[in-house]
């Protein structure tokens, strides 16, 4: 398990970068490798170019202007887990964070490589649907953003185009006193996710005013549950409630595998997405089976 | 220092190999510069079955930096004959199927090796694998073992007759008298699958060829260096002084590096055509569809008991999942068989074995090696027992339990070689009750009522197991000091990292009062003793143990006798302590061992002390004629979440008896080690292919080992009932662990979900199968 | 010949310098193994899942299969061999390791003690359950990680006492 034959290219800059994916056949880019590299070294791909974009400057780093935190593509997994701006102003991302892979993953993996290699299990695509975040992407006529729904094009596929590089990821905050879960079913610790969900809450008065609900694992991208976020807007949260709209996540579109049938996923979408509401709403933790470690 | 005073078996005492593996200075296979070699990799079949036509390694040779595309053709000159000559012999085999060095006319698994590429380097290898062109006629392939057996199924090779590769019985008593009479009779199918054995090492050979001397080493990481030796002179027809075959640091092994795999061959046969040193270490894809390891069983079985639910007899078929062809003979089913009846009195059995060629790499044991299964139907059983009669778990088991008054206890069983299965010690009512007692079995309902109460499905499991342990015939060991007073250990007893040698130094120690560190062991080592085995069948502490065991003793006494000489003194006022030979009481007045040893290592011309005869050394072949059972029980505190079926375990327990205990660090460390692959087999591994026989798992993302936090704390509490069987008291203790855990954490999930009904049978336990079967009793 | 691109690194490993000319496909892990002959670093599955191959990139651990050889170039590397403070002593981490049995055949034992070294940084007084999620991705196969777990909370204690 070696990796193939490739040339090797290290840009300093996004132009630079852009300009090489521009003009290279069948190149790949290369981020924090935890993605790319296993698939090098299996030789699952087979690219005659590897264009590394770990010397480009300037595409790490998170700040937060005008309710929106701004996160670069190579920022790394582990400066956004011990973030405090992230974790105050996004706590769905950090609680997700602790779910990703492993230390050693964290700390060469980067946001704009998960995102890109799109796993439909992976934690970090499943807090950009439930963010309703917005992707940066530069490509030779400029440089233009997507909104994650439109993100994923197909089973890890993001939709952008062969000559255009993420640069950053802009993920709109929600109001300070937000309710957020993050809750996933996996066999081990630091595994994908079989299915995963991600509840955000805003209650004012009792009530619920608003609401987000992404399924992760059950499609080839994560869904939100836009039923149920209607169906909880305007209510007072409770278990029953939750336990009765979830069931709509039974219709989801699911994939089949050998990890879970599609029939076991809408099951696991039913049963976590009622679950992540009630840790989100402090209804409930059945913190064992979540895995928030 | 030296330890001295009272024994120092049954004492704790720190690993010699300890300190270069943690300064990251082992020698593992590919640790090793072999100076000159090429490199490896191997093509292997893309299908599970097919005519093999042709192999177009045109391009791949014209690739720089390839040096040779061998093909079975290329090879077959310097073998004695097509197939590799490994039978081990039973009388239920109806056709040989050995294996084949690379396929000649037909593939009959995925990742069977099918031609070699050697190169300068292991990436240029693969680069090379992707230029060759199989030619392949795919047949149909045999993926069940079950639907294998039935009339009109394909024929996983075209060379067999057809797919019952071996049949056997174990049949003794009336069982139709014991049916007919019974109160109570209970049906259960079990499908078992058992997982690979998943050494983190990887296999590897690397092949030295000396044109000096014209002599071929052969490093490789195999439990049996002796046994691979013997294959590699039949195959290869040189003689024995030619071929030295020695394993270096063993990254685990757990039973896939105790068979001999075609690349054993392949290499050595490469090295003596091209004349040039080679190295092949096994990839993790590779390892996943090339090294064998178990699979599946089917057992359809019925249980007859009388209204105490007392076992009047048990019945069935097993369907076992042999592979391709024979690698390592048919003892893992026959294993699971015999092993059913543990710590029990069962009247009457019958059980019809049928081995099932398929298309998929051969089976062979992993640690527990069939026992596991054979365990978890009697438990299963047991349990169903229980729940018919309307007793507890724990009392169904005392009522059918062997009691230690009926020690040695002769089974009606049949060993593999017509001996009867005899019990030699223990005491198994008394280790179930420390069991309960330790996992506070009784106070359990009310926790559990309590925990429900809180929304928690939690549960306690029980099992017992017994297992053969120090399987023979013999072991060897040697041991020799030097003039320089430094011993030497040699053995055919070979380590994987379960402490091998230190365990071989404490029992030198004990007898010799040296330090540890005046002693050498070279274990795995064909050069270094004559004849041996290596690790199989938790046996080594038993033979290779006793074996230095009673070399040491035979070597302290003639440095007593030799020494007597020297200082003119009466061998009986003599004592050896802290490595000399001393006057009793008189410390100064003493020879070192290594003055002994230079006395009578003897001068040219002058006669050694009072005749006694040269080197401070003793050889012994130590033999077991019979194994030694261990025995214990299991307790697993399980829960479960009756909405997604997962399965998180909180305790386990293990009161374990192995005998007489040398290191009880190591024995823990074995126990807990077993346990956690025990508790691998029963909720993460499995092996999966699909309907063609292609695997669907070969990464350690889709093939799920159990992590650290997968594996609970596990307490190990010990009883010692020392055999009769060899002088040490010992037994064996490395794959005990792996035979109760699947049916202690099953017993744990269903009386979990006790309120659900949930009847578990197959294995793996996945949540998805849990939750199916909630949905089913519901 | 191998027909490869190749790139000149500088890397420095267990605070030695070394300059290499490299074929830019082969990972860290074979650079530290094959060209610098530190076979301490084990590979166990080339894939990134079960942590043998584990070394500290800059202080932080890494999957050194899931790194090209060329990314390390003016990086500091530590490796297993690098941890004991000499010839003679083993480092707090190591010692017990030793003395509670966290090792058997020692192949995934580099990838620990690397884990390790840099949780114990981050987490000096850690518990139990703390501990099991640190070395969640590094595979044993012997221990049924008891052992290694014990050590870890010794290591704490000791490397405690050690700074006190």
């Amino acid at each position: 398990m070696k990796p193939p034959p490739f040339q090797y290219h290290d840009p300093k800059t996004l132009a630079e970068a852009v300009g090489l994916l521009g003009t290279l056949d069948n190149a790949k880019l290369l981020a924090g490798g935890q993605s790319l590299m296993p698939m090098l070294n299996m030789r699952f791909v087979l690219p005659d170019h590897v264009i590394d974009l770990n010397l480009v400057e300037g595409m790490a780093g998170i700040k937060e202007t005008d309710g929106v935190l701004e996160i670069g593509a190579m920022t790394r997994q582990r400066e956004l887990e011990f973030s405090d701006l992230v974790a105050a102003k996004c706590p769905l991302l950090h609680q997700a964070l602790m779910h990703v892979g492993h230390r050693q993953t964290r700390n060469r993996g980067t946001i704009g490589g998960s995102l890109c290699h799109l796993d439909p299990a992976a934690e970090l695509v499943t807090v950009c649907m439930a963010h309703d975040a917005t992707i940066a992407v530069a490509g030779p006529g400029g440089t233009r953003e997507i909104a994650f729904a439109d993100f994923p094009a197909g089973y890890l596929t993001p939709a952008i185009e062969l000559n255009e590089i993420v640069t950053a990821i802009r993920i709109p905050v929600w109001p300070a006193g937000h309710k957020a879960a993050f809750i996933e079913f996996s066999r081990r610790h630091g595994d994908f996710a079989i299915v995963s969900a991600a509840a955000l809450l805003q209650i004012d008065g009792g009530r619920i005013t608003r609401a987000s609900l992404t399924i992760g694992g059950v499609a080839v991208a994560p869904v939100r549950a836009t039923e149920v976020e209607q169906a909880i807007v305007g209510q007072a949260p409770t278990s029953e409630l939750f336990a009765k709209v979830c069931e709509s996540c039974r219709s989801f579109e699911a994939m089949a595998d050998i990890h879970a049938s599609a029939e076991y996923r809408q099951h696991l979408a039913v049963v976590l997405a009622r679950r992540a509401l009630e840790k989100a709403a402090d209804l409930a933790d059945n913190a064992p089976w979540n895995r928030a470690h | 220092m030296a330890p001295t005073g009272p024994s120092l078996i049954g004492r704790r005492m720190i690993r010699v190999e300890d300190g270069p593996l943690l300064r990251g200075r082992g020698r593992f296979i590919d640790d090793l510069d072999i100076p000159g070699a090429l490199h490896v990799a191997f093509l292997r079949s893309p299908v599970a079955h097919g005519r093999l036509k042709d192999i177009d390694a045109s391009a791949a040779k014209a690739l720089p930096g390839v040096h040779a595309v061998l093909s079975f053709a290329d090879l077959r000159p310097v073998l004695t004959g097509d197939r590799i000559p490994q039978a081990l012999p039973s009388g239920a085999i109806r056709f040989d199927v050995d294996p084949i060095v690379l396929a000649k006319d037909e593939v009959t698994y995925v990742g069977e090796p099918v031609a070699m590429v050697v190169a300068d380097s292991r990436r240029v290898a693969e680069d090379a694998l992707a230029l060759i062109a199989l030619d392949l006629d795919e047949l149909p392939a045999v993926t069940d073992p079950v639907a294998g057996l039935e009339y009109g199924a394909p024929k996983a090779r075209l060379d067999c007759p057809d797919n019952l590769v071996a049949r056997q019985s174990i049949d003794y008593g009336d069982i139709d008298g014991a049916f007919a009479k019974a109160a109570h009779r209970i049906k259960a199918r079990f499908r078992l699958h058992k997982g690979g054995g998943h050494s983190i090492e990887t296999r590897g050979i690397a092949v030295r060829i000396d044109p000096v001397d014209d002599t071929l080493t052969i490093h490789a990481n195999t439990q049996l260096p002796h046994r691979a030796k013997q294959i590699l002179v039949a195959a290869l027809g040189i003689g024995e002084q030619r071929i030295r075959v020695v394993a270096p640091d063993t990254g685990g092994g757990f039973g896939p590096k105790a068979a001999f795999h075609p690349e054993e061959l392949a290499l050595p046969a490469a090295a003596l055509l091209l004349r040039r040193p080679l190295k092949w270490i096994e990839d993790r894809r590779e390892n996943f569809v090339a090294a064998v390891g178990e699979r599946d069983q089917d057992w359809d079985m019925e249980m007859a008991v009388d209204a105490g639910g007392r076992m009047l007899g048990l019945r069935g078929r097993l369907c076992h999942d042999h592979g391709s062809c024979t690698p390592y003979g048919v003892a893992l089913a026959y294993n699971a068989g015999t092993n059913v009846i543990g710590p029990y009195v069962l009247p009457t059995y019958r059980l019809d074995i049928n081995w099932c060629l398929t298309n998929f790499v051969p089976c062979a044991p992993t640690r527990g090696a069939g026992r596991p299964q054979g365990m978890y139907v009697m438990e299963r059983l047991l349990d169903a027992v229980a729940e018919t009669v309307g007793i507890a778990r724990d009392e169904v088991r005392r009522r059918n339990m062997i009691q230690p008054t009926q020690m040695p206890y002769a089974t009606p069983i049949k060993q593999r070689d017509g001996s009867t299965m005899t019990y030699d010690s223990g005491d198994y009512p008394e280790c179930q009750r420390r069991a309960l007692e330790a996992g506070g079995w009784a106070d359990f309902p009310a926790r559990q009522a309590a925990a429900r109460k809180a929304g928690r499905y939690i549960g306690l499991g029980l099992a017992n197991y017994v297992e053969a342990t120090g399987r023979g015939p013999f072991e060897s060991a040697g041991l020799r000091v030097g003039a320089s007073g430094k011993i030497v250990i040699t053995t055919g007893a070979s380590a994987q990292g379960q402490g091998t040698k230190s365990m071989l130094v404490q029992l030198a120690c004990d007898v010799l009062g040296v330090a540890p560190e005046s002693i050498e062991v070279i274990a795995g080592d064909t050069a270094g003793i004559a004849l041996g085995f290596g690790a199989f069948a938790s046996r080594q502490a038993v033979t290779a143990g006793n074996a230095v065991h009673q070399a040491a003793i035979a070597v302290r006494e003639k440095a007593i006798q030799t020494a007597a000489e020297m200082m003119e003194a009466s061998a009986e006022d003599l004592e050896l302590k802290d490595g000399a030979v001393q006057v009793k009481g008189v410390p100064h007045m003493k020879r070192t061992l290594a003055q002994i040893a230079h006395a009578i290592a003897g001068v040219p011309g002058f006669a050694l002390p009072g005749g006694v005869t040269p080197g401070l050394a003793a050889s012994i072949d130590f033999p077991a004629p019979a194994l030694t059972y261990c025995n214990g029980t299991h307790i697993c505190e399980a829960e479960a979440d009756p909405e997604t079926g997962m399965v998180r375990l909180l305790r386990y327990i293990v009161v374990h008896d192995s005998g007489r205990i040398i290191n009880p660090m190591i024995v823990d460390g074995q126990v807990t080690g077993a346990v956690a692959h025990g508790i691998g087999a029963t909720l993460y591994e499995w092996m999966r292919f699909d309907s063609q026989g292609q695997p669907q798992t070969v990464t350690y993302g889709d093939y799920i080992l159990p992590s650290s936090d997968t594996v609970p704390p596990i307490e190990v509490i010990h009883m010692e009932s020392p055999t009769p069987l060899n002088p040490l008291g010992v037994k064996g203790a490395a794959e005990s662990g792996t035979i109760a855990a699947p049916a202690a954490i099953v017993s744990a999930v269903e009386d979990a979900l006790h309120s659900f009904g949930v009847r578990i049978r197959n294995l793996p336990l996945t949540p998805e199968r849990l939750l199916a079967s909630i949905q089913a009793a519901g | 010949m191998e027909m490869t691109d190749k790139r000149t690194i500088t890397v420095s490993v267990n605070g030695t310098k070394h300059t290499k000319e490299v074929p830019v496909r082969i990972t860290l892990a074979d650079f530290i193994r094959y060209e610098l002959g530190l076979t301490g670093t084990h590979l166990g599955c080339e894939h990134g899942v079960c942590g043998a191959c584990t070394i500290l990139l800059d202080g932080r651990s890494a999957r050194s299969c899931l790194m090209l050889a060329v990314q390390a170039d003016g990086h500091e590397v530590l490796t297993v061999e690098g941890i004991a403070p000499g010839p003679d002593a083993l480092h707090p981490l190591q010692e017990a390791f030793r003395d509670n049995h966290g090792l058997q055949c020692g192949f995934c034992t580099p990838g620990m003690l690397t884990t390790l070294l840099e949780f114990l940084g981050d987490n000096p007084d850690p518990t139990e359950q703390e501990v099991r999620v640190a070395i969640s991705g590094n595979l044993c196969r012997c221990t049924g990680y008891q052992g290694i777990v014990l050590a870890a909370l010794d290591a704490a204690k000791r490397m405690k006492a050690g700074r006190a």
